[in-house]
C-alpha cells in the first residue's frame, strides 16, 4: 500500500522545512509555501516522508493513503 | 424582474415553475396565496428516488447531483442535518435572494421536505446578515409555517450567518453553525460525512431545494418536460449589465442565451462580451454567444459552464481587461486569508492584471506562471474559481492586452461590475 504525502494548506504558514527535508516530493512557491507532488512515495522516500511530516511546526504534513 | 399574478397559469413551454404566481407588487407569498398556486405540501416519502430520477443537479454552483447527495447523507449513521445555503455571497447573483424573499415558501417547503426525506429533524436556513429583506420575509414564512403546525417532527430556524463572497462555501457555512468564523476548513471530512455538531449535513443551495418542493408534488417526468435530456428542468438566471431590464429571469436549460437576453429586454448598445457563470465562470464574445445556449454541453464548446446562473453583459465601450483586473482585485480581497497560495497568489494574479489595464507593462509571463502555482492548493474552491476568471480574461482579452502595451486604453475604465457584494 502506498502513502502520498497531503497538505493541510490552512495549518501551513510557510515554514519551508519540509522543502528541505523532501525535495523530491516537495517544492516551494515564490512566497515560500510548499507545492506538493501527490505521486506515490516510494519506499526510499517514506523515511524522509516521515521526517517532513514530524518537523512541521503546524503539524500541516500529512502521511496519506493513495486516494483512488 | 418577471412578475406574474397568481393568476397566471403554466404556459406552453411549461414556464414559469419557481417564480409562478409571484406577486407584482414583489412583496413575499404569503402560505395560502403559495399553498394555492402550488398546492398542498406532499409527503416526503420516496423524495431521495424522485430527486435521483429528475436529474436535478445542485444550483449553487457546483451542479453535483442533487439526489445523489440526499441518498450519501441519509446513509450516514448519525441523524442528519440539513442546512438551507441562502447566503449567495456572488455580486452578480441575485437569484437565491429573489426566492427567499418573494417566494420563502417553496425553500422551506423543499427544506422541510428535504429534511424529512432523509430523516433529519433539524434545518438551518442560512442568510446572510446583509439581507435584511431576504431575512424578514424568511422570518415571516416561518411564524406562519410554526402557528399551522406545517412542518411537524422538522425543527426549521433561520440562521444569520456574515455576508462574504467564501461564507457561503460549504465547509465555512458548516463552520459558522459550529461557533467558528465564517472560513473554509480543511476537508475531509466533507459535511456530508461530518458537518454541523458531526452530524451528516446535507447543504443545499437554496434554489435547488425549491425545485425539489415541486418534484415532490408533480413528479420527476414532469421536471423532466422541459430541458435537455442530460440537463432536464429549468433554472434561474440573474441577467445584469447592459440589458434593458436587469433580474432574475426562469428558463429551461438548453434555451439559447438569445432568449433568455431578450427576456430581459435585450442588450442595450452594442456589447463588449459576456461573463457566463458570475465571477468563477468565463468571458465569451459576442459573436460566439449569439448561437449558445444554456446548458453546460453547450457552453464548454466556449470554455464555460453555468456556474450558478449569472449572466452578466459588459457594453462594448467599457474596458474589458479594467473590469477584469477590478474583479480580479475584489476576489483576491475576498479571499479567507487562509492558505498561502490563495492569499498571495490571488493578490498578485490582481496586480498583474492591474498592470496590463493601466498599460504600464507586460506582466502576461507572471501572470501565467502565478496561474499555474495557484490552481488546486486552496483549503477550498476560490483560488481555482479565480484562476479560471484571471485565465477567461486573458485569453477573451487577448486583442486588448496587446492595444493596451503598444496604444494605451481606448475603453471607459471605472466601476462596471459590481465588486461591493452587490446588494441591491
Amino acid at each position: 500500500m502506498s502513502r502520498t504525502i497531503r497538505l493541510n494548506p490552512i495549518a501551513c504558514d510557510g515554514s519551508g522545512l519540509c522543502a528541505e527535508l523532501l525535495p523530491e516530493r516537495i517544492r516551494l512557491d515564490e512566497w515560500g509555501y510548499p507545492i506538493v507532488d501527490p505521486s506515490p512515495l516510494t519506499p526510499e522516500l517514506e523515511r524522509h516522508a516521515e521526517r517532513a511530516v514530524a518537523a512541521c511546526p503546524t503539524l500541516a504534513l500529512l502521511l496519506a493513503k493513495k486516494r483512488g | 424582474m418577471s412578475s406574474a399574478s397568481a393568476s397566471d397559469r403554466l404556459t406552453a413551454t411549461g414556464l414559469p415553475r419557481l417564480l409562478a404566481g409571484l406577486r407584482r407588487d414583489g412583496a413575499p407569498l404569503g402560505l395560502d396565496a403559495h399553498l394555492a398556486v402550488h398546492g398542498p405540501l406532499p409527503s416526503p416519502s420516496g423524495l431521495v428516488e424522485l430527486v435521483a430520477k429528475s436529474g436535478l443537479r445542485g444550483r449553487g454552483g457546483g451542479g453535483f447531483p442533487a439526489g445523489r447527495k440526499l441518498a450519501v447523507v441519509a446513509s450516514g449513521r448519525r441523524r442528519p442535518v440539513v442546512v438551507a445555503n441562502g447566503t449567495e455571497g456572488e455580486p452578480v447573483s441575485f437569484k437565491d435572494k429573489t426566492l427567499l424573499r418573494r417566494a420563502p415558501h417553496l425553500v422551506l417547503d423543499g427544506t422541510a421536505l428535504a429534511a424529512a426525506a432523509i430523516g433529519a429533524g433539524e434545518a438551518f436556513v442560512a442568510v446572510a446578515r446583509d439581507a435584511p429583506e431576504e431575512i424578514a420575509a424568511v422570518s415571516r414564512a416561518l411564524g406562519e409555517r410554526r402557528s399551522r403546525r406545517l412542518d411537524r417532527g422538522v425543527t426549521l430556524q433561520l440562521v444569520e450567518v456574515p455576508p462574504g463572497f467564501v461564507s457561503g462555501e460549504e465547509t465555512a457555512l458548516v463552520n459558522v453553525l459550529n461557533g467558528g468564523p465564517a472560513k473554509p476548513t480543511f476537508a475531509p471530512p466533507r459535511p456530508f460525512e461530518r458537518g454541523v455538531r458531526g452530524a451528516p449535513t446535507l447543504v443545499q443551495n437554496v434554489e435547488t431545494l425549491a425545485h425539489m418542493a415541486l418534484i415532490a408534488r408533480l413528479g420527476p417526468d414532469w421536471f423532466r418536460g422541459i430541458g435537455t435530456e442530460a440537463e432536464p428542468g429549468s433554472a434561474l438566471f440573474t441577467v445584469s449589465g447592459a440589458v434593458t431590464r436587469p433580474g432574475v429571469y426562469e428558463a429551461a436549460f438548453g434555451t439559447p442565451i438569445r432568449a433568455l437576453l431578450a427576456q430581459a429586454g435585450g442588450v442595450r448598445g452594442a456589447p463588449g462580451a459576456f461573463l457566463v457563470g458570475g465571477y468563477f465562470g468565463s468571458w465569451v464574445n459576442p459573436f460566439e454567444a449569439q448561437g449558445l445556449s444554456l446548458d453546460d454541453a453547450a457552453l464548454s464548446s466556449a470554455g464555460a459552464a453555468l456556474g450558478a446562473g449569472a449572466v452578466v453583459v459588459l457594453p462594448e465601450v467599457a474596458c474589458g481587461l479594467d473590469q477584469a483586473a477590478r474583479v480580479a482585485r475584489y476576489l483576491a480581497n475576498e479571499s479567507a486569508g487562509q492558505c498561502g497560495p490563495c492569499l498571495n497568489g490571488l493578490s498578485a494574479l490582481a496586480g498583474a492584471l492591474e498592470t496590463l489595464a493601466a498599460g504600464r507593462g507586460d506582466s502576461r509571463a507572471d501572470a501565467l506562471r502565478w496561474l499555474q502555482q495557484v490552481r488546486g492548493r486552496g483549503a477550498c474552491r476560490h483560488p481555482d474559481g479565480v484562476v479560471r476568471f484571471i485565465e477567461s480574461s486573458l485569453a477573451v482579452f487577448s486583442d486588448e492586452v496587446e492595444l493596451h502595451l503598444r496604444r494605451g486604453c481606448s475603453g471607459r475604465q471605472g466601476a462596471f461590475l459590481p465588486t461591493d457584494g452587490g446588494r441591491r
